[in-house]
């Protein structure tokens, strides 16, 4: 019987840095010390407070150590796990309060307004348990389907939850499952996209990583509402720890009883099979999904036929997110009326959102629909870092568009966000600050939809080649009033004539940017000036006289030689050899170098 | 997996790996002394006979964690037992055996055991 318990992160961000071998040390450290019959260390999923990993908890004092090394373990060990006293130095800091006394996590900024339905698990078992699992009511949402409700009645209190996809586009799930369970064919598909490809987004490989069964759960019950024997679930090869958890977890539900033939006795067969994608990001769409599935090229195929009628193998299959799923026990569980009772008119339940970019606290956040912008980006995420001022955010990557400040305190959900010019998306939420420029970010969506575009269709495949050689042409200064008009029409034309939701979304990040910050459009191609100070091609590097004390520094620092003067006498840079590598002003002691 | 009660099994049998994890506010705290002093003294086995004997009675509502040294070195093993809303329990000069009765009479039953309390022992 263990007294303790050590959770150590074990996702991939704490695994980056390191948390595999404070997993080998203290299980050591432990062993040296005689306490490995009394301390249970566990490594789980994310905990969702990235940015001070390598992150790991102690129970049952559950005191919350962030940014642990190697070194630290002998000092936890000796210390805490020994002699019962807690290593302050290494706690989180909103943990501890000015009197000196430790409040419980829960009462941290960071987690105060979270609300954790989807994560619930993450951070709090160990993923390649089971047993844990189950512990913690896993199974029993299946159990209670397969003996005591029908699968309309299973299909009625998804739709009673009002429960949307999370994959972005905001679908009714119950609807589609209803679809699904009308068409009559002799073998239908379950599938689970977890084909993660917005840049800045991990919701997904996270609940995979720290809570691989209940998908797996979910799944199942998905296949019984519907009349569905086998599913797939698609996942990118760039995930290996997911692949990993999900491998072990699919394995040990069949040793369970809880894949396969007749699970709980009922004559209910279910059997789920993983499919990993080479990280196409077409491929998250769901026709270009199933194609790949199949065996094919992932290319997208018009709709109609949806899939609920002509899907997989040309049978009726539903398609769910990995984050949809994971709300689906729950739902079970502890009924419609409980989930209904979170969020706002339209949208149901929590969001997950990837927080990225210019924030504090990078990390993984689940809250209430509803919550607004400024509540994520200021109160849970801890603000923008080194005094810099909020710019915008963009939701849904490179298929969504971004919010800027006067919108911050709009309550998230998918209309709202939809009726400002973004779009909920899959959840990544990347913060900019003032230092962005936004015909700049609009560039970089727009290079990574031209890599993406599968080519199929003409309008993305073209369309969003020449979005980008105009938008490169106004970073360059050599753009024209007229460019943007053209540009905000091919816009129009792409969202209208794409074969699939990559093209139809891609000029998102244009248009919103266009919508919002017209303004840096406008300066980049009348006064050839970027107002950010990032395009490179409108940015020169200016000494201010006064304050230059002729020190000579930036001169040696410069690699091609453009800046020359005496010592002690204000130095020159000679803009026409200047490459811009910004060099000069990162060495300048006494600010006398800048941008402009 | 052939039933629900099967299920339940393993769930209960899995719990009580779990449950640490829980914030639980309204749990008796059961702080075992576990400073130089206390750990000499043989708080140790104190402690993991506490451990073992809670999860044998199957308790959900208790939290047996460590402590330092509260100043009473001579009374060593020092347990003690704080239940929300009620005075705190001090028991000293425990052994294992001492350790299992607490439990059972107080923990389970809701009986201070007076004749190991601090103030039946100075």
């Amino acid at each position: 019987m263990y007294r303790s318990n050590v959770l150590v992160c074990g996702g991939t961000g704490c695994t980056s840095s390191n948390s595999e071998l404070i997993i080998s040390k203290l299980k050591e450290e432990i062993t040296i010390k005689g306490l490995d019959k009394e301390v249970n260390v566990i490594r789980t999923g994310c905990f969702g407070l990235c940015a001070l990993g390598p992150i790991m908890i102690v129970y049952p004092e559950g005191s919350f150590y962030s940014r642990v090394t190697p070194e630290d373990i002998p000092e936890i060990v000796e210390e805490h796990l020994l002699k019962g006293r807690i290593v302050k130095r290494l706690l989180y800091k909103e943990t501890v309060v000015d009197d000196n006394t430790i409040k419980s996590l829960n009462q941290t900024p960071f987690y105060a307004k979270q609300h954790r339905v989807a994560l619930r698990n993450c951070g709090v078992i160990n993923p390649e348990s089971i047993e844990e699992y189950i512990a913690v009511d896993g199974y029993s949402a299946l159990g209670k389907v397969l003996t005591e409700m029908t699968p309309e009645q299973v299909i009625e209190t998804i739709k009673a939850s009002g429960l949307r996809g999370r994959g972005g586009a905001g679908f009714p799930t119950g609807l589609k499952w209803s679809f699904a369970a009308k068409n009559q064919a002799d073998q239908k598909y379950v599938c689970c996209n977890a084909d993660e490809g917005d840049p800045g987004a991990f919701m997904d490989r996270s609940v995979l990583e720290g809570d691989p069964h209940c998908v797996l759960e979910a799944m199942a019950i998905a296949g019984y509402a519907i009349g569905s024997t086998q599913g797939y679930i698609y996942v990118r090869a760039e995930y290996p720890i997911a692949v990993k958890r999900l491998q072990i977890a699919i394995q040990q539900a069949r040793e369970y009883g809880l894949l396969g033939k007749n699970i709980f006795n009922t004559g209910f067969d279910f059997d789920i099979d993983l499919r990993l994608g080479a990280g196409a990001f077409v491929c998250g769409e769901e026709t270009a999904l199933m194609t790949s599935i199949e065996g094919k090229r992932g290319e997208p195929r018009p709709r109609p036929p949806f899939p609920a009628l002509k899907g997989l193998f040309q049978k009726p299959t539903i398609l769910n997110n990995v984050e949809t799923y994971a709300n689906i026990p729950r739902i079970i569980l502890n009924g419609a009326d409980w989930f209904a009772s979170m969020g706002t008119e339209k949208s149901k339940g929590t969001k997950v959102f990837a927080l990225g970019g210019k924030i504090e606290h990078t990390g993984l956040v689940e809250v209430p629909m509803g919550t607004t912008l400024r509540e994520i980006v200021e109160e849970i995420g801890g603000g923008v870092p080194n005094g810099h001022k909020f710019k915008a955010a963009q939701t849904g990557g490179p298929s969504g568009g971004c919010i800027p400040a006067s919108e911050l305190d709009v309550p998230i959900d998918y209309d709202n966000l939809i009726a400002i010019g973004a779009m909920m998306g899959s959840g990544g939420l990347i913060v900019m600050d003032d230092t962005t420029c936004m015909v700049d970010i609009a560039k970089f969506f727009l290079e990574f939809t031209v890599d993406e575009s599968c080519g199929k269709c003409t309008p993305c495949r073209i369309g969003t080649r020449r979005l980008l050689e105009m938008l490169d042409k106004i970073t360059s200064g050599n753009g024209t009033l007229e460019d943007i008009d053209r540009l905000e029409e091919l816009c129009y034309y792409l969202k209208e004539n794409s074969l699939c939701a990559l093209g139809q979304t891609a000029p998102n990040p244009v248009l919103s940017t266009l919508k919002y910050f017209r303004d840096e459009y406008i300066a980049h191609v009348t006064e050839h000036r970027c107002p950010a100070g990032v395009c490179k091609a409108l940015t020169n590097y200016h000494i201010l006289e006064d304050k230059c004390r002729g020190c000579t520094l930036c001169a040696r620092n410069c690699p091609v030689g453009a800046i020359t003067g005496s010592v002690k006498v204000p130095h020159v840079i000679d803009t026409k050899k200047c490459i811009k590598c910004g060099a000069c002003m990162e060495k300048c002691k006494f600010n006398a170098i800048i941008k402009r | 997996m052939k039933s629900l009660e099967e299920l339940r099994a393993i769930r209960d049998k899995a719990r009580s790996q779990v449950i640490l994890r829980e914030n639980n506010d309204n749990a008796i705290r059961v702080l075992v002394g576990m400073a130089t002093c206390g750990i000499a003294a043989g708080a140790r086995p104190v402690l993991n006979a506490i451990v073992e004997e809670v999860a044998k009675r199957g308790l959900q509502n208790v939290i047996v964690t460590q402590t330092g040294c509260i100043g009473i070195c001579q009374f060593e093993p020092v347990v003690e037992v704080v239940a929300p809303g009620q005075d705190k329990v001090t028991y000293v000069k425990m052994t294992p055996e001492k350790a299992v009765r607490v439990v059972n009479d107080h923990l389970v039953n809701g009986n201070v055991v007076t004749e190991f309390t601090i103030g039946a022992n100075s």
